[in-house]
């Protein structure tokens, strides 16, 4: 590195290239270990140290240690080298350390490219708009220290400033590659995704507490825009996992072979059309508002009328679906379906069985069960609460008879095994319930604490007919929210609470601005691509066309540049235009002028070197001189013209 | 930056410059920025070590264009009203008379200003800048043409008091007269006494000419494209770290008039950029404090280098 002829870093130039570093990567430093952004920032402290006090580096064999230390440390975490978090990784530690071997530009150099990288690699974690704010800040710092290295000697706020503008002479050439060059599916690059796993979202296993705990992330799980009015919030029933097996106390979906078709037919009108963008989680479940309409092309749907994506929901996805709200199907579901959804463990809670027989003794049909059923929760003033007391075995016994409170998982738990008990068959299904229209954008925002468990029954003249047995005993939850239903005291999310409504309205207006954000620039996907480009006219937009526009494009850019250049060429004066022809041609002659030599400067130097041209290389700069910088007059700038044509140095 | 010597016999200051090359040998540049600096209507400091003809140069200003000259030597023990004035009661007319001090001349030599406190100093800067005297509540008006030439030992010097920046912006120029070279000292020593040949000089020019010059100067022609030069100069001074703080209008309107000056002493009747590269380490030099401390911090030639000419 030292024996390059790059000159030495001017302390000015140090701290751009740690500021350079810093802010690299620090955003990156919620994402990877804890560990590994202290051993950065830490290098960054110790060369700052260095700096302040005038101290020299450290030696070359610490250097080596530290290096081979530090990368033993990234082997050690991840058991690879290769891959992308232990890349990042990687590439966090180098900066840091490159800065305490960097002497010489050239070094500062290799620190802004890293830094360049770095300030990309974000977008492998995240891609709110926080990170691009942050990562256009890594850059703009980037590009003044890459100033700073030809030139320390403007002041930071110039330096700044002068970065700023040249990024945003960038901008219009990013924009054009950011519609015009061809999109692909999926993630940006084809790596495998570690983040999925701890996603937040409801699970294919329904027990006591796995709803509630999402009661308390106000987390969106998803966004949906209506082309036409939201629905009531009585019908917002978005249809997650169909819960058939029970074991006496966990729900779990039945094994099932997803088909492109719903087993029923959707009426041909009344319908409500709506787009759904879903968060990713991890699951191919398509969060559909019941019941859904027959799925589009590029999704699944199941025999218990659940909508699927083809691949797992790991990055956000948008769709365009239809609802039938009044619509019941399931009149022909299979006799052995319907035998499986009344299978109750033997000795499961024994209480209900008992209680159920008595309602199937009182009646004349499956409905009249039902009926009473309803009355007997009404009758129970079972209690909706957030932090329900903790079940032993029984669990819709002892919610049914004992504790009487409970969150919507024991509701559609003790309803489900009562039905079966009566012999209707019945199974939970899981999913959100309600929402909330954002009244800046008007999207139905729903969250994580939107989770909801309900039941559905099976009538042989109306097949499956949906029961929600929490709307029987705290109606508010179904009419309003979570937090209108649950008792004073009980601990809420905090978006719901209304002593912090001026927090929501923030919230609001944020989630708006993410919104639009994740459908206009993370949402820019090919197909939206394509519709963009057919609405601009372009009638096949496929990668060829798409790479001759932006050819095109950038070219005629290109040429309106330079016929602007050209223009401003013409604008200026002509006796300077003679005279930069005139340098022009003794500049072949190894005469070129200096861009700080003046008229008379240049000319006593020229007619030293050639001395058959003296006299009339001084009267053309006195010429020269008087247009350019007196009062010229229309003949002078003739005779320069014409002294300056024949001109023979 | 390279200095433009044209040829300007044809100019009415050429005698001058001509006579005061008789008696200052090999300083032609010198001489010249003086003559610049008194046409433009400002005053000159002169920063040099004793004995390099400081105060020669002011007697041969005076002598060669005909002014009122007065000296004065400061001192360490010197009143602001031993260079303004003082009122004396006159016994026999029963009032007061005031009695000018030496600063009632037109050209003043202020020798050794460093020397001298801060108050007596500012009694004379302001003088300068007023052009006009207060003293016991009456205002008296200064001589026309007025021209102070200021010279100062360097401040490291034992026993001085340097001048502040606020001060030192009232002179137009700061220049530096430097050793003279081998053929021109070989010479001087060889060739009669100096104060001989000073007091054989007559003046070059009248009183009223020198005005009727300074006029001329004010209307020498500066291109919108110098303009631009200017503040490009100005504006890279600022902007740069090289100096603490960067020149002010003021200093920018002194490079203009002092660039029309130059160029009027050229026999031109516009200023040319060499003009701006010649006067500009004269008028920025003592307005500037270099940032950092190494021998090349604040040099007016990177200045000069760093900013096109358009």
């Amino acid at each position: 590195m030292a024996k390059t002829n790059s000159p030495p870093l001017a302390p000015a130039q140090t701290w751009w290239l740690l500021a350079t570093g810093f802010s690299a990567i620090a955003p990156l430093a919620p994402h990877v270990q804890l560990w590994l952004g202290a051993a950065a920032m830490l290098a960054l402290a110790w060369r700052g140290g260095l700096a302040w006090y005038r101290q020299p580096l450290p030696p070359r064999w610490l250097l080596v240690l530290l290096v081979v230390a530090g990368s033993a440390g990234v082997l050690l975490q991840f058991r690879t080298l290769l891959g992308q978090s232990p890349g990042v990784a990687l590439l966090i530690l180098f900066l840091a350390l490159k800065q305490l071997e960097s002497r010489t530009a050239r070094d500062g150099l290799a620190i802004v490219f890293l830094a360049f990288f770095l300030a990309l690699s974000q977008f492998f974690y995240t891609q709110a708009i926080a990170a691009a704010i942050a990562s256009a800040v890594a850059i703009l710092v980037a590009t003044a220290t890459l100033l700073a290295l030809t030139d320390h000697r403007p002041t930071p706020l110039t330096l700044l400033r002068r970065a700023g503008s040249m990024l945003l002479q960038a901008m219009p050439l990013m924009l054009l590659l950011f519609v015009l060059f061809p999109r692909i599916q999926g993630p940006l690059w084809a790596l495998p995704r570690d983040a999925s796993n701890a996603v937040t979202g409801l699970s294919d296993t329904m027990a006591p507490g796995s709803i509630s705990r999402l009661s308390q992330s106000d987390a969106i799980a998803f966004r949906v825009r209506f082309p036409g009015a939201v629905p009531k919030q009585q019908q917002l029933y978005w249809r997650g996992p169909v819960l058939s097996e029970f074991d006496g106390r966990t729900w779990r979906p039945r094994q099932s072979q997803p088909r492109p078709r719903l087993p029923y037919d959707a009426p041909a009108s009344g319908g409500i059309d709506y787009e759904i963008t879903l968060e990713p989680h991890g699951k191919n479940w398509l969060f559909a508002l019941e019941l859904p309409g027959q799925p589009p092309e590029d999704t699944l749907a199941t025999s218990d009328f659940q909508l699927l994506t083809r691949e797992p929901v790991t990055v956000r996805q948008r769709h365009a679906l239809r609802a039938y709200p009044d619509l019941h199907a399931g009149r022909d579901e299979p006799e052995g379906l319907r035998e499986r959804a009344l299978n109750l463990p033997s000795g499961s809670n024994p209480r209900i069985r008992a209680l159920a027989a008595g309602w199937r003794a009182n009646a004349q049909n499956d409905d009249d069960v039902l009926r009473q059923a309803e009355t007997f929760f009404l009758r129970q003033h079972l209690i909706y609460t957030l932090s329900p007391p903790r079940l032993g075995e029984q669990t819709a016994d002892e919610f049914l008879f004992d504790t009487q409170q409970g969150f919507c998982e024991h509701f559609a738990n003790a309803f489900a095994v009562a039905m079966r008990a009566a012999g209707i068959p019945a199974r939970v299904v899981t999913g959100y319930q309600g929402g909330e229209v954002n009244p800046v954008d008007g999207w139905l925002t729903v969250r994580q604490y939107d989770a909801h468990a309900w039941t559905e029954v099976w009538l042989p003249q109306r097949g499956w007919l949906r029961v929600d047995p929490t709307a029987i005993s705290a109606p508010a939850r179904i009419d309003f929210n979570l937090a209108a239903a649950v008792p004073e005291g009980d601990p809420l999310p905090l978006l719901m609470r209304a002593d912090l409504s001026w927090l929501r309205d923030i919230r609001f207006r944020w989630d708006a601005v993410t919104n639009t954000w994740n459908q206009w620039v993370l949402g820019y996907n090919p197909e939206r691509q394509r519709d963009l480009l057919r609405r601009l006219g372009m009638s096949t937009p496929d990668v060829q066309s798409m790479t001759a526009a932006l050819a095109t494009l950038s070219g005629l850019a290109l040429l309106a540049l330079t016929a602007w250049t050209l223009r401003q060429r013409r604008r200026r004066d002509p006796a300077l235009a003679l005279w930069e022809r005139l340098s022009k041609r003794l500049a072949r002659q190894g005469l070129a002028r200096a861009p700080t030599e003046g008229p008379l400067d240049y000319a006593t130097r020229v007619a030293a070197a050639l001395p058959q041209a003296a006299s009339e290389m001084q009267a053309i700069a006195a010429l020269y001189g008087r247009l350019r910088y007196g009062p010229g007059t229309p003949a002078m700038l003739d005779e320069l013209r014409r002294r300056v044509a024949s001109f023979r140095p | 930056m390279r200095s433009p010597t044209p040829n300007n016999s044809n100019n009415p200051m050429a005698g001058v410059i001509a006579a005061a090359g008789r008696i200052i040998l090999g300083k032609d540049r010198q001489v010249r920025l003086a003559l610049a600096c008194l046409l433009a209507r400002g005053h000159l400091l002169i920063e040099d070590l004793p004995g390099v003809g400081k105060t020669t140069l002011a007697h041969v200003l005076a002598q060669a264009l005909g002014l009122h000259f007065q000296r004065i030597q400061f001192t360490s023990d010197m009143l602001p009203a031993d260079i303004l004035g003082v009122s004396i009661f006159d016994r026999a007319s029963g009032a007061f008379n005031f009695h000018p001090g030496p600063i009632f001349s037109q050209l003043v030599l202020a020798d050794e200003i460093n020397r001298a406190t801060p108050k007596t100093q500012s009694a004379l800067l302001e003088a300068m800048e007023e052009r006009q005297v207060t003293a016991e509540g009456q205002t008296r008006p200064l001589p026309a043409p007025f021209f102070v030439i200021a010279t100062q030992n360097p401040a490291h010097q034992i026993g001085t008091f340097p001048l502040p920046e606020s001060q030192l912006d009232r002179f137009l120029m700061k220049i530096e007269l430097g050793y003279p070279d081998r053929a021109a000292e070989r010479e001087l020593l060889a060739g009669a006494d100096r104060r001989e040949l000073l007091a054989g000089m007559a003046p070059c020019i009248a009183p009223a000419e020198l005005q009727a010059h300074q006029e001329a100067v004010r209307h020498v022609h500066v291109s919108d494209a110098l303009i631009d030069y200017v503040q490009a100069l100005v504006a890279y001074s600022r902007a740069s770290a090289d100096w603490q703080t960067g020149l002010s209008p003021r200093a920018a309107l002194a490079l203009l008039a002092s660039a029309r000056a130059w160029a009027w002493l050229a026999g031109r009747d516009h200023v040319l950029p060499e003009d701006i590269q010649t006067v500009l380490p004269g008028v920025a030099g003592h307005r500037l404090r270099p940032a950092g401390d190494g021998p090349a911090a604040g040099n007016i030639a990177r200045l000069i280098e760093a900013v096109p000419i358009p």
